[in-house]
């Protein structure tokens, strides 16, 4: 057993609040969310830490630890230099409400705005659809986000920019990539992308991309070819014209 | 439920509680695209040792206007301002210096570098003001298009060049003799690596198959999907990689042509 210090950041609400020192025994195979449980537990029994499942499904443990973020869940303290404190804070794109507990409420309004799924109509008479396995494999990446929201909270656009009135972040380009994408989606939402969900403020750092825990390529496979389809759409005079022979 | 906005708390350029040095990556972006910017410019206008013998250099190819007999049609024109600089390199590489001043992975790697928008991940950055590609003049980077069918086009002349690089003319007899010299291969890698770049485009991606929600049902779009997706998947990669060889082709023929190497063959 050795000891390990833990910057654990302290907020009451109404209060900027700041960083706290803990130091506690860690040992083998601990993770910083066993940590912070540990200090919980020993010294600071009124730390606020949002957790669920403890194995990187339930998106619940999202921070910033060292001042990457990630699920505390999921960073092994093996992979970190326990010679020096181990801050741990909370997300900073959305507002705090204790210690390391964010409002992330702001997420499930803007997904709420998202035009939802629209199935053409029925390929069978039995009202089923048919579809090829690999076409659905496309957007099978995107479905397998557990909201987390680690992808919103790196993007500048949000963190530094505020933009949370025009741009709705990665995780939602990916979700509606996954609609946009679907073999059997008729719905229309390029025009919105382009205006309301502001896909044109993405500069492309992939920062989303190097946070998901789920290794989604979100810059790759959802956000580029989504604004691919908008300059289809909007921008190009070639596939504007040829639309109009079609 | 009282909220405090915890994005107050610290902000400003450079401004992390970061422990790793996110500046190398930055910083080493600034410095290798900095290094092609200023050698291509260099190259460019320079006019001179730019072919040896059946080598012509990418920064000059194709050669639409020159001296060299590799010129499709001759001499500059006589029409040419002469208070305008003229080089046979100045004519054609805003074609691909544009392909990939728009190119996606270009983008992002130089809006860190050269931009600090953002300087890197979750690092504070110098500027409040943001209006992204969302606006003018950056909303203009979805050209990168068009630009993608000129770079195809592009490795054909390359390609092109690389089978001229096969055919050596014997200076005692003036025959012409098949050969492989170590520019040959040097430019046949060259034209490997810059296709592997061109044809892992996003955009070329996109065009192939990503456009369709069903690519499976047009099987020519879902080989093609697929392949590019393959090549996309290393794009920087083969972004970096076919810098440096468009680079080093260029000087390999420039030191063989001011007699400082000499090209061995092999054939």
């Amino acid at each position: 057993m050795s000891q390990a210090t833990f910057r654990i950041w302290r907020s009451q609400p109404g209060e900027t609040g700041g960083f706290t020192d803990y130091r506690t025994e860690v040992s083998e195979g601990m993770v910083v969310l066993d940590a912070v449980h540990q200090i919980q537990a020993e010294q600071a029994p009124d730390l606020a830490c949002r957790w669920n499942c403890k194995a990187g499904k339930c998106g619940s443990c999202s921070a910033e630890i060292n001042g990457r973020p990630r699920l505390m869940c999921m960073s092994r303290l093996n992979t970190l230099d326990l010679t020096q404190p181990v801050t741990v804070e909370p997300m900073r794109t959305f507002p705090l409400i204790k210690d390391l507990v964010t409002d992330v409420s702001w997420n499930f309004r803007v997904k709420q705005g998202i035009q939802r799924f629209q199935p053409r109509r029925p390929d069978a008479p039995d009202g089923t659809w048919r579809m090829a396995q690999r076409d659905a494999d496309r957007v099978q990446e995107f479905r397998t986000c557990i909201e987390c929201f680690l992808c919103q909270d790196v993007c500048h656009v949000l963190r530094d920019h505020d933009k949370h009135d025009e741009f709705i972040g990665p995780r939602f380009f990916t979700y509606a990539a996954a609609l946009e994408m679907h073999p059997l989606d008729t719905a229309e939402r390029l025009g919105d992308l382009k205006d309301a969900q502001g896909i044109g403020y993405c500069n492309i750092t992939k920062c989303c991309t190097s946070v998901c825990p789920e290794h989604i390529h979100i810059t790759d496979n959802a956000i580029i070819p989504l604004k691919e389809r908008v300059v289809d759409r909007f921008y190009d005079p070639v596939t504007r014209l040829l639309r109009m022979f079609r | 439920m009282q909220v405090i906005p915890v994005t107050s708390v610290h902000r400003g350029f450079g401004t992390t509680t970061r422990r790793d040095a996110w500046w190398t990556a930055p910083l080493a972006v600034f410095a290798g695209l900095s290094a092609f910017v200023g050698y291509a410019t260099w190259a460019a206008f320079q006019g001179e040792h730019y072919t040896y013998g059946p080598y012509l250099s990418p920064f000059y190819s194709p050669e639409i206007f020159g001296d060299s007999p590799h010129a499709w049609f001759g001499p500059k024109p006589s029409a040419w301002p002469g208070w305008l600089p003229f080089s046979p390199a100045l004519l054609i590489l805003p074609f691909p210096g544009l392909f990939r001043f728009t190119c996606y992975y270009y983008r992002g790697a130089y809006y860190k570098a050269f931009w600090a928008d953002p300087p890197s991940c979750s690092v504070g950055e110098p500027r409040r003001s943001y209006r992204g590609e969302h606006a003018f003049p950056l909303i203009l980077q979805n050209v990168h298009r068009f630009f993608m069918w000129v770079a195809i086009v592009f490795i054909a002349f390359l390609s092109y060049d690389v089978w001229l690089a096969l055919w050596f003319t014997d200076p005692a007899t003036g025959a012409r003799e098949f050969g492989i010299g170590l520019g040959t291969l040097v430019l046949g890698l060259n034209v490997g690596l810059l296709a592997s770049y061109t044809w892992g485009c996003h955009v070329l991606r996109h065009v192939v198959g990503g456009r369709l929600d069903e690519v499976s049902k047009s099987p020519a779009c879902d080989m093609a999907y697929a392949c590019v997706s393959g090549l996309n998947g290393r794009h920087r990669l083969f972004a970096w990689l076919s810098l440096f060889s468009v680079m080093s082709s260029d000087l390999y023929i420039r030191l063989c042509s001011m007699g400082v190497l000499s090209d061995p063959r092999f054939l």
